[in-house]
């Protein structure tokens, strides 16, 4: 049971700074997810944490205790890595006796605690089984063992289910949510896949390049993204991107070859006349009659999905693509024009310099 | 072979075989030399054996050939203690030095390093008088220490590990050092036993190797004692006018071959391994 | 070359690698040196006198004749040991790889000899060839041919060639026999089906693809002739009969330890440490271009 904290963390691999900076409060119990694509800095910021790298600036506290210069030993860690890291030549049970053994814990009681992990993962069948035995998913279940078995103050998972298929995947990250719900034991959580991060976080930070770009609920990060990155990385398919202009009221969004889409309520007054990158996601465009459509797609294909229908097309002479998601199955003919309209607080508005959200 | 020609077949059976038989033949007649009396060997050889074997064995053995003042039982002895003595040498200090190097940053590190790297370039017979000397003046001269210490540096294990050691996963390594355990632990606990395999290549290799050795035990020992088994059987080739004692000199030669030869045969793979992997 | 993960303590890996560190300085580093710095002097035995002589001693063996002879014996025993033993085992390697049935039996009683000692060997053959109880000096009389290697020089190197290239069969038919299974299969039935012999199929395809485990073995046989042998010489002729066996390994020995001449025993020495050293960077230079290949 712990909270971390971390403050202004950085981060320098030689001469380069790869962490710029992140702060965040982690409460005691939460479930956070760190999100990002490969080489943001999240997998090194989670080994941060653990001790497995040196803090270049800042400080990370656990329960209030500054944890800096503490061996990962001494931090009351556990970690499942993205490998499993499974010794090799030990049994299952000695896997996950192996940390036990070397805090000199008594047999009774490491037996004990081995035990009802298996029981609680289901491989009580496989401790006197090798790794090498065991399936992907079952290696993964040791793996959890082996921490659990540790009762430590917070959990650390490295992409633990990116070497498993995609079934599996989808069957481990409900387990792993439950797992932690019913242990209430804080954890951090690394991945790249954006569909674990919405599903088993409670929170979640969204890293790119080494910043932390937005700290937020699943659905907060989801609705209201920080960046044009944020909005672009959340949500499959992608967000839609286009480039646009807020009219000098900032009632209007027009966009190229003269489409003008309005804005609910007051607008946005203090944005008039700026340039913008307009977001829309793919599932907030609604087919309507001709007259009270504000968009005319040109249908260039079509992915029928079985329970949605994916839909690609262009606006006017524009080559930019857009891709709707329709809650239906549509059999569209190439080049039918498709009558859109779109809901304004579905619109999200990016500067164009800074990528950064419009506050309305 | 792609074509299915039997008389090709037939030819590289009959090509083997006659280059098995020419491997096997100095061993075979020595061994059935070694299982007849003296006279017989010096008269009418026959090339079957005879049935002297075990007298001979137990005479070289037990009382040893007239000429040297040990039994060809106390040489085999000093030669085991050798050969045990180089393996598990090398062995024991390879594995540290390339823990030392690969799992830790130190200055001079990469001296050290290509330190022990230079070693591959000096054998023995380069070095033979000035290494005399300072076993002399360590007093290791007719010593079982003599006969081991000047052996042991090697570069070739030493390297071999690092090899290994550096395809040993770094999750390893931290999720050790996560369930509280620190470089003492990780080597005992994890490396060494993933080992395995590598120390017992090495063991194969190692062992014939220090068995085998000729020209140090030749100019390190000179009390009797000490002598190993190889330098013992050419003392008995030495006889000048007399009568070499062929019969002991066989049996001696044949129990020289037997230790090495039963550790290339049973331990096949190993040899194998540890042969192609130190030639790297 | 580095690892991610490395252990903080400062003191503990100066005590891992001491022991090797020590032994290296010890038993190698000290002695090399100690041979170059005594290959410049002119000591007698007893080290009572010691002059600083440059490179006289060089000059000396390079005028020496027996000197001279036995750079001579040295190349013409390393190039027959290595041309007959990588040929033999090339060839026997090349049969071995094609059999399927009686592989392994094959392959162990052809690797067996590895394990002599070269020494032991030299007892084997000496026995066999030995001109009062040897079986093959019998029915060379048979035939009516002498056969006393103590006395004929040429039967001497012979003997001495058979014996060093008899071991080391075994060892280039590992390295071939490897070298040989490592070469895709489609290689071979490509060259089959264009229409190419087997004997063809060996020179064009095959054994280039082999080369670089021959030039690897031609190092290793020649480094082998010239170092491991020393046990093979001692036993069968002591570097005789006058000096026509007198390998320079063995000359180092016999100078040094016998004759007591220091100064020039370390000049030789200093010379193999060239040939080694030249050896091995050959060695190593292919290596690395073999990583490319």
């Amino acid at each position: 049971m712990a909270d971390v904290s971390l403050k202004n963390v950085y981060k320098m691999f030689g001469k380069t700074e790869v962490i710029h900076g992140i702060s965040c409060d982690i409460k005691d119990g939460e479930f956070i997810v760190i999100l990002g694509p490969s080489g943001c800095g999240k997998s090194t910021l989670l080994r941060m944490v653990a001790g497995l790298e040196v803090i270049t600036k800042g400080d990370i506290a656990i329960n209030g205790t500054i944890v800096n210069k503490l061996e990962p030993s001494d931090r009351d860690v556990a970690m499942v890595f993205q490998n499993y890291a499974l010794y090799p030549h030990m049994t299952v049970f000695n896997n996950m006796a192996y940390g036990l053994k070397i805090r000199k814990m008594p047999k009774a009681e490491i037996k004990k605690r081995v035990s009802e992990a298996a029981k609680i993962l289901e491989i009580t069948e496989f401790l006197d089984r090798k790794p090498r035995q065991l399936s992907g998913g079952q290696r993964q279940r040791v793996a959890m063992g082996r921490c659990i078995v540790r009762e430590p103050k917070i959990f650390l998972f490295d992409e633990p289910l990116s070497n498993l298929d995609a079934k599996l995947r989808v069957q481990m990250r409900l387990e792993i949510r439950k797992l932690q719900e019913d242990l209430k034991i804080t954890s951090i959580y690394v991945t790249h896949d954006q569909i674990e991060a919405m599903t088993l976080g409670d929170r979640m930070i969204v890293m790119d390049n080494g910043y932390a770009v937005q700290i937020g609920t699943p659905l907060e990060v989801y609705e209201q993204p920080a960046t044009k990155f944020v909005a672009g990385f959340i949500g499959s398919p992608a967000m839609n991107f286009l480039p646009a202009g807020l009219s000098a009221d900032g009632k209007q969004v027009e966009l190229h070859g003269g489409i003008c889409l309005p804005i609910q309520n007051k607008g946005v007054p203090d944005h008039g006349a700026r340039e913008i990158i307009l977001g829309i996601r793919p599932e907030h465009f609604v087919l309507t009659e001709p007259e009270t459509a504000t968009l005319h797609l040109n249908m260039d294909h079509i992915e029928i999905l079985g329970s949605d229908t994916l839909v690609y097309g262009h606006l006017g002479q524009d080559k930019t693509q857009l891709i709707l998601r329709l809650p239906a199955v549509y059999h569209f003919k190439r080049n039918t024009i498709l009558h859109l309209i779109v809901s304004s607080k579905n619109l999200h508005f990016f500067d164009k310099e800074s990528k950064k959200r419009l506050k309305c | 072979m792609v074509e299915h020609r039997p008389w090709l077949t037939f030819l590289t059976h009959a090509i083997l075989i006659s280059g098995m038989v020419l491997l096997v033949i100095p061993i075979y007649v020595t061994f059935v030399a070694s299982s007849h009396t003296l006279e017989e060997i010096t008269s009418n050889f026959s090339l079957l054996p005879g049935s002297h074997l075990i007298e001979n064995y137990k005479s070289a053995l037990s009382v040893g050939p007239r000429d040297v003042g040990a039994t060809v039982g106390t040489m085999m002895l000093n030669s085991l203690i050798m050969a045990l003595g180089i393996t598990f040498g090398k062995i024991f200090i390879s594995l540290l030095a390339a823990y030392a190097i690969v799992y830790f940053k130190f200055r001079f590190r990469m001296f050290f390093f290509w330190l022990i790297f230079i070693t591959l370039m000096l054998p023995i017979e380069v070095r033979i008088l000035p290494t005399y000397k300072v076993a002399a003046d360590l007093k290791m001269l007719d010593s079982y220490s003599g006969l081991i210490f000047p052996l042991i540096a090697s570069a070739t294990a030493t390297f071999l590990f690092r090899q290994f050691f550096m395809t040993v996963p770094d999750e390893l390594c931290e999720a050790v050092k996560i369930d509280g355990g620190g470089p003492i632990r990780f080597f005992f606990d994890i490396l060494l036993p993933m080992s395995r395999t590598s120390i017992a290549a090495l063991f194969v290799i190692l062992f014939i190797y220090g068995w085998n050795q000729y020209l140090w035990p030749l100019l390190i020992t000179t009390d009797e004692n000490y002598y190993t088994l190889l330098i013992g059987i050419k003392r008995m080739l030495d006889v000048g006018e007399g009568q070499a004692e062929w019969q002991i000199i066989m049996a001696a030669t044949i129990l020289a071959m037997i230790p090495p030869v039963l550790i290339v045969i049973f331990m096949q793979k190993q040899f194998v391994k540890g042969m192609t992997e130190t030639e790297k | 070359m580095e690892k991610r993960v490395i252990f903080k303590q400062k003191l503990l890996p100066y005590f891992l690698i001491a022991p090797q560190i020590i032994i290296t300085l010890v038993f190698f580093i000290w002695p090399a040196g100690q041979a170059v710095y005594q290959s410049v002097l002119q000591e007698d035995a007893f080290g009572l006198s010691r002059n600083f002589v440059g490179l006289e001693n060089f000059v000396y063996i390079f005028t020496d004749e027996t000197y001279l002879n036995s750079i001579y014996v040295t190349m013409i025993f390393s190039l027959s040991v290595a041309i007959i033993a990588m040929s033999v085992s090339l060839l026997l390697a090349t049969m071995a790889d094609r059999v399927i049935k009686g592989a392994t039996t094959y392959k162990t009683l052809i690797i067996w000899p590895y394990a002599v000692a070269p020494a032991v060997a030299g007892v084997l053959w000496y026995f066999l060839f030995n001109p009062t109880v040897g079986i093959v000096a019998s029915y060379l009389k048979l035939y009516g041919y002498e056969w006393n290697h103590s006395l004929n020089g040429g039967q001497a190197m012979f003997l001495v060639i058979i014996t060093a290239a008899w071991r080391e069969i075994s060892y280039n038919f590992l390295f071939f026999l490897a070298g040989l299974q490592a070469i895709p299969k489609p290689f071979i039935e490509a060259a089959a089906i264009d229409g190419a012999s087997p004997l063809k199929r060996f020179w064009t395809i095959t054994f280039p693809l082999l080369s670089p485990t021959t030039f690897f073995l031609l190092v290793m046989n020649v480094v082998y002739a010239f170092f491991d042998t020393f046990g093979v010489i001692h036993v069968i002729t002591d570097g005789g009969p006058n000096y026509a066996t007198n390998i320079m390994v063995f000359k180092v020995y016999h100078d040094g330890f016998l004759s007591l001449d220091l100064g020039g025993s370390a000049a030789q020495s200093v010379i193999l440490m060239i040939i080694v050293i030249s050896l091995t960077v050959v060695q190593f230079r292919y290596i690395e271009r073999k990583v490319y290949y």
